[in-house]
């Protein structure tokens, strides 16, 4: 049976994009066939931070309005071709979308497909609000701060009333955290929310810990996923998120300020 | 309550027997519920505990044998006289409860004289049914209540996770709050100014009673993670510890 993910925020900027990609990949490595769709209509990006930027035909609008078929706007990725891309339109806005046309495409991926990942568009409009209304699991991006952790609680406020579980009275989404952009030493010195902070406020269970770091902004520019970048701290971040998703038991990393080498010689906190 | 009257025409005055009447209190039963029974009586001994303590009791059962409603006398008893009270005989009942009554020392009396059912319609009839018009339904939320949500309860409110900031929890009765509140708490909407909240760790935006409010500014002298009670006193909400 398809499991549908939708990662969501309610706040733009914190990675929500970036997740899907990773998430995506280390899903499509793990031997599971997975599709991720853009449901940023307007504003698309995953396709740049994916990498098939030129090899956009059709999109997800097409499809909905019966201009392309499924098979025609689906974008195999170059990496792994247990990984379809589903992108978004550039040149249209949230408007040409229905729930009634999201459901229909998403009932088509079912039949093909074990996970279907919804990249959600930023706010709590119908983008966003189409984009969780169909789904299982819900992956909630926040950013160790306050204003990125209101917007997470209302965001699952809205997944608890809004989705098409809490309509029919189904058993309601399963709501995960990741936690990401972390830096542990600006928690330390008081800059930043603890992880302990956030969880106060959103209590969930915690997928993973992404910390802050630079191999992200560069591999979205080089339309490479971050989870491909092995030696990059978010990169295995990424990877322990997919295992721990998938049911493996690993013990959470990138929480704590890592020692320097000065720090391991002489001890100090 | 009378006795046949026999006269001892025995000599030696040891003992005599005499016509009397005595007012006894009658206990006419409209349910055969004995829970509902129990806490009724309850209710009443709680109001006069010296006027019922010990006092005699004729068990009245025509009303409901009329509308068939069938009733163990021996457990009847075995309550009535936990409550301390001495049922002395029993009227209006069928041959079976009247076996039952002489089993556990009751005596029968089958004279009868007063129609219960007029007596009843003003005193007890709406009565034993008090009880459930006054049970008003409780909301439980197990769920953590997330900002912008808002949650209404026509009576009392409970709430056994988080209310976020930015949540708005509305209640008739009484809220309470298991978990942090860090939003709004609105007790007795409609103006019950004796609602109260209680919360296990206030650290909320607003609270409010009967429209009587405070805003988290006001709230500075609250310590977090503290079990307190709020309730209005002369108009203003007193936040006190539990």
């Amino acid at each position: 049976m398809a499991r549908i993910i939708v990662v969501t925020s309610g706040k733009g900027g914190v990675g929500k994009t970036t997740t899907s990609a990773s998430i995506a990949i280390g899903l499509a490595k793990k031997g599971h066939k997975t599709v991720v769709i853009d449901f940023d209509v307007g504003l698309r990006n995953l396709d740049l931070i994916m990498g098939c930027e030129r090899r956009v035909v059709y999109d997800f609008i097409n499809v909905i309005n019966g201009e392309a078929t499924l098979n025609q706007a689906l974008i195999r990725d170059k990496n792994c071709n247990l990984l379809y891309i589903l992108p978004a339109s550039q040149t249209r806005d949230k408007d040409a979308l229905s729930q009634e046309s999201v459901g229909k495409v998403l009932d088509e991926l079912k039949k093909d497909f074990e996970y279907i990942i919804c990249d959600s568009p930023a706010g709590i409009e119908k983008g966003a609000q189409l984009a969780m209304y169909f789904a299982d699991d819900a992956f909630i991006v926040t950013n160790p701060e306050v204003s990125s952790v209101r917007d997470s609680d209302r965001m699952l406020g809205i997944l608890s009333s809004k989705s098409r579980r809490a309509e029919q009275n189904e058993e309601p989404i399963k709501e995960y955290l990741l936690l990401s952009r972390y830096a542990p030493n600006r928690v330390k010195s008081g800059d930043m929310l603890s992880l302990n902070d956030v969880q106060g406020i959103l209590s969930l269970e915690l997928l993973g810990v992404v910390p802050e770091s630079n191999s992200v902004l560069n591999a979205s520019n080089a339309g490479i996923p971050v989870i491909l970048d092995e030696k990059s701290d978010a990169g295995q971040a990424y990877a322990d998120i997919v295992d721990r998703y998938l049911g493996e038991n690993k013990p959470h990393r990138f929480i704590d300020e890592k020692k320097g080498l000065l720090g391991i010689l002489f001890g100090s906190k | 309550m009378s006795t046949d009257s026999q006269k001892n025409a025995d000599h030696s005055p040891i003992l005599e027997f005499k016509s009397s009447t005595f007012s006894v209190p009658v206990l006419i039963l409209a349910t055969n519920k004995l829970i509902a029974i129990e806490k009724q009586l309850q209710k009443k001994i709680y109001l006069a505990p010296d006027f019922f303590k010990n006092s005699p009791l004729v068990l009245d059962l025509q009303y409901l044998n009329k509308n068939n409603l069938d009733i163990d006398v021996t457990n009847l008893t075995h309550l009535i006289r936990r409550l301390d009270l001495l049922p002395i005989g029993i009227r209006g009942g069928t041959a079976q409860q009247n076996q039952q009554a002489l089993k556990v020392g009751i005596p029968v009396h089958f004279g009868y004289s007063v129609n219960p059912l007029s007596k009843m319609k003003k005193q007890e009839i709406a009565k034993p049914k008090a009880p459930e018009v006054e049970t008003i339904p409780t909301t439980i939320i197990t769920r953590p209540v997330r900002s912008g949500q808002r949650i209404y309860a026509s009576g009392d409110l409970i709430i056994l996770a988080q209310v976020s900031p930015g949540a708005e929890v509305l209640a008739e009765g009484n809220i309470h709050v298991y978990g942090s509140l860090r939003g709004r708490a609105l007790a007795g909407v409609v103006g019950n100014t004796d609602a109260r909240i209680f919360c296990s760790d206030l650290q909320a935006e607003l609270i409010s009673i009967a429209g009587n409010y405070k805003i988290s500014e006001n709230l500075d002298g609250v310590v977090p993670h503290q079990l307190v009670q709020i309730y209005l006193q002369n108009h203003t909400l007193v936040i006190k510890d539990i």
